[in-house]
Formats: structure tokens, C-alpha cells, sequence
């Protein structure tokens, strides 16, 4: 599974210095290696509504960010997504859903079933990534998008990517 | 008991060229932009619980800039986490300065937990905070105001003002205008 590894390295090639994340077991790999880079700024947040709002503040100095979380937490971030919105900042999320595919926890229903229709109604494009191969060039588009347009746009990591998390050993 | 009004243009009214303020939602926003609107901020309209990882995300974007976070009681309360998200990344160029009336003016003064005996003191002290500031008269604001030009180290300070409502001035609420000024200014 080397896909966290390919959407860091263009994360890298955009000059995205700023990584807000709700640490999240899909996002693990990334979040490692956003962790072990001088260069990447890592912020660990309590909620996901706040990484919407350091994105917000990064771009006003200046410089490039990307927002992790779960699709639990694209429900945490609703009202902060109208900062986006109406100011036009640029946001990059990446989502790894849960929810959807051999989901064991019937908690993560709710929330991902309706993080697509969800985002659209807060004004943010949204791209599904279901296989390894699909992920580079949905992040790279993405980022283009984002950066280039000053628009807000959510990549969503199919839980196929990820596989069924393991309760029991 | 401090005024609002007089408080901030203690703190800003002769503020270094290269502090930026973010102002939170709402009382904040209208406290100064009432001393003249400025490039150099940041003013929410909306976002509430925002403020301070607004300040967060330019304070780590532009490490030779300071950034003041002025906000209430109330929109500090409802972005609580964000004092223990800034308590682990403690940027030297921060500082977030609550505004405690112990109410929520825009809403008809209603009791905010402060009133309750929430302290944001303690609060962010538990989160890591190591320079913070309890202010009362105006020798207070004085060393705070002292504290904001020579930034460095990670600052919070609360502010006890009096619960009154002093007439808005309202700066710009076109978000779009806001981003772009902001970004002019700090040379991005």
C-alpha cells in the first residue's frame, strides 16, 4: 500500500507546508510521514472545524495546507466551511471514509453516508478515490484545483483503500 | 472596571507596523475596527470558535510577523480545544487576548460560562500556555500593551472589561475584500 506515500510526495511537489489532522487510522501512514518532515508542518487538532480555520489562516500568510480527518469529521466542520466560502479560501481536504464498505461499526453509518451530498451543499467539489491507482491523480488534480483556483475541494479515500479495520486479534 | 472601547485603544493604538490581528465574532470585530479599519486585519463576521486557529495558521505561515488574536469570552469558549491546539505548536509570534465580560453582547447579554466560574486563565494554563497575563486596570493593559510589541514567546492574556454595549462600527463585511487586504499587507 504505498498511496499515503505517493499523495505526500505531491503534497511535497505543491509546496504544502502545513498538515492539520484529527489523527485517523487510514490517514496513519501520511500523518507519519507528515510527522517525520522538517519542512511539513504538523498540527494535531482536537476537532476538525479547527483545521478548517488554520487553513484559512495559513493562506492568509502565505502559505499552502492540507486538512486530514475522517468522515466522521466532515460533520464537525459544517458551520467553520462558511468561512471558506464566503471569504473564497482555498481548501484542500482529504477524507478516508468509513461507513461504507464492510463497515463493522454502525456509528460510522450515519456521517458517511452523507459526506458527499454534505460537502456539495457547503460549496466544496468533491472527488472519490476508489482504488490505489485512482489516488495520485485525484490529489494532484485536486491540488491544482485548490491552489490554482483558490477553490475548496475534498478527495475521498473509498474505505476499499483501507480495508476492514480489525476489532478482534 | 474596564471599557471595552478604551481598552482596546490601549492595546492598538500605537500597535507596531508588523502586528496582524484576527478579531473574533463579534464584539471584537466592532472594538477595533471603532479605532479605523487596517489592512492588517483580520475581522470575523461569522466562523465563531475560529479565531484563534485563524491566528494559529498565519502566526506559523509568517514566524517573523506578530499575530494578536482579540476575541470574547464567548467565541473562545466555543473554540476551547483551539488553546490546547496552539498549547502543543506554541508559535513565539502568537498572542490570543479574550475580551471577558462574562456575557454574550450580541445576543442579548445572556451568562457565558465565565460568568459561571469557568476560568480561560486556568484553561489555558492546563493547555500549555506558559506566558499569560490577568488584566484589570490599566496598568495592566499597559504591560500587555508592552508584551504585544515585543512578542516572543506564545502570550495569553485575559481581559476583564465591563458588560456593556457600546455602539458597533462596522468595518468591511465583504470576505473576499477581507482575505485579499490581509494578504496585500503581509506581503503574500
Amino acid at each position: 500500500m504505498d498511496w499515503p506515500d505517493k499523495i505526500f510526495a505531491a503534497l511535497k511537489r505543491a509546496n504544502i507546508s502545513q498538515a492539520g489532522y484529527v489523527p485517523d487510522a487510514g490517514h496513519s501512514r501520511l500523518i507519519d510521514l507528515c510527522r517525520a518532515d522538517a519542512k511539513m508542518r504538523d498540527v494535531v487538532l482536537t476537532t476538525e472545524e479547527e483545521g478548517v480555520a488554520l487553513c484559512a489562516g495559513a493562506w492568509l500568510g502565505g502559505e499552502r495546507s492540507v486538512l486530514l480527518m475522517q468522515s466522521s469529521g466532515v460533520g464537525n466542520c459544517i458551520n467553520m466551511l462558511s468561512l471558506i466560502r464566503t471569504c473564497r479560501f482555498p481548501l484542500l481536504m482529504l477524507v478516508t471514509m468509513r461507513g461504507e464498505w464492510e463497515e463493522f461499526n454502525p456509528w460510522q453509518v450515519p456521517m458517511g453516508s452523507i459526506v458527499e451530498p454534505t460537502l456539495k451543499l457547503c460549496d466544496m467539489q468533491v472527488v472519490r478515490a476508489n482504488a490505489p491507482d485512482e489516488v495520485e491523480p485525484a490529489v494532484t488534480k485536486a491540488i491544482e484545483q485548490v491552489f490554482k483556483n483558490e477553490t475548496a475541494v475534498a478527495v475521498l479515500l473509498s474505505q476499499q483503500l483501507i480495508g476492514r479495520k480489525q476489532w478482534t486479534k | 472596571m474596564l471599557e471595552r472601547r478604551a481598552a482596546v485603544a490601549a492595546l492598538l493604538g500605537n500597535r507596531p507596523d508588523d502586528l496582524f490581528v484576527v478579531t473574533g465574532l463579534g464584539s471584537t470585530t466592532w472594538d477595533v475596527a471603532s479605532l479605523g479599519e487596517s489592512e492588517r486585519d483580520f475581522y470575523l463576521w461569522g466562523a465563531m470558535g475560529g479565531a484563534a486557529m485563524i491566528g494559529l495558521g498565519i502566526a506559523l505561515a509568517q514566524p517573523k510577523r506578530r499575530v494578536l488574536v482579540l476575541t470574547g469570552d464567548g467565541e473562545m469558549l466555543m473554540g476551547m480545544g483551539s488553546l490546547a491546539t496552539v498549547g502543543i505548536q506554541k508559535p513565539k509570534n502568537l498572542a490570543i487576548v479574550v475580551f471577558d465580560n462574562g456575557v454574550y453582547g450580541e445576543t442579548g447579554m445572556q451568562p457565558s460560562h465565565t460568568q459561571g466560574g469557568v476560568d480561560l486563565l486556568k484553561v489555558a494554563e492546563a493547555c500549555g500556555i506558559g506566558a499569560r497575563l490577568d488584566v484589570y486596570d490599566e496598568a495592566g493593559l499597559r504591560d500587555l500593551a508592552k508584551r504585544l510589541a515585543g512578542l516572543n514567546e506564545t502570550l495569553f492574556a485575559r481581559v476583564r472589561i465591563a458588560a456593556d454595549d457600546p455602539p458597533r462600527v462596522l468595518p468591511t463585511r465583504d470576505g473576499v475584500e477581507l482575505k485579499q487586504r490581509f494578504r496585500r499587507a503581509i506581503g503574500v
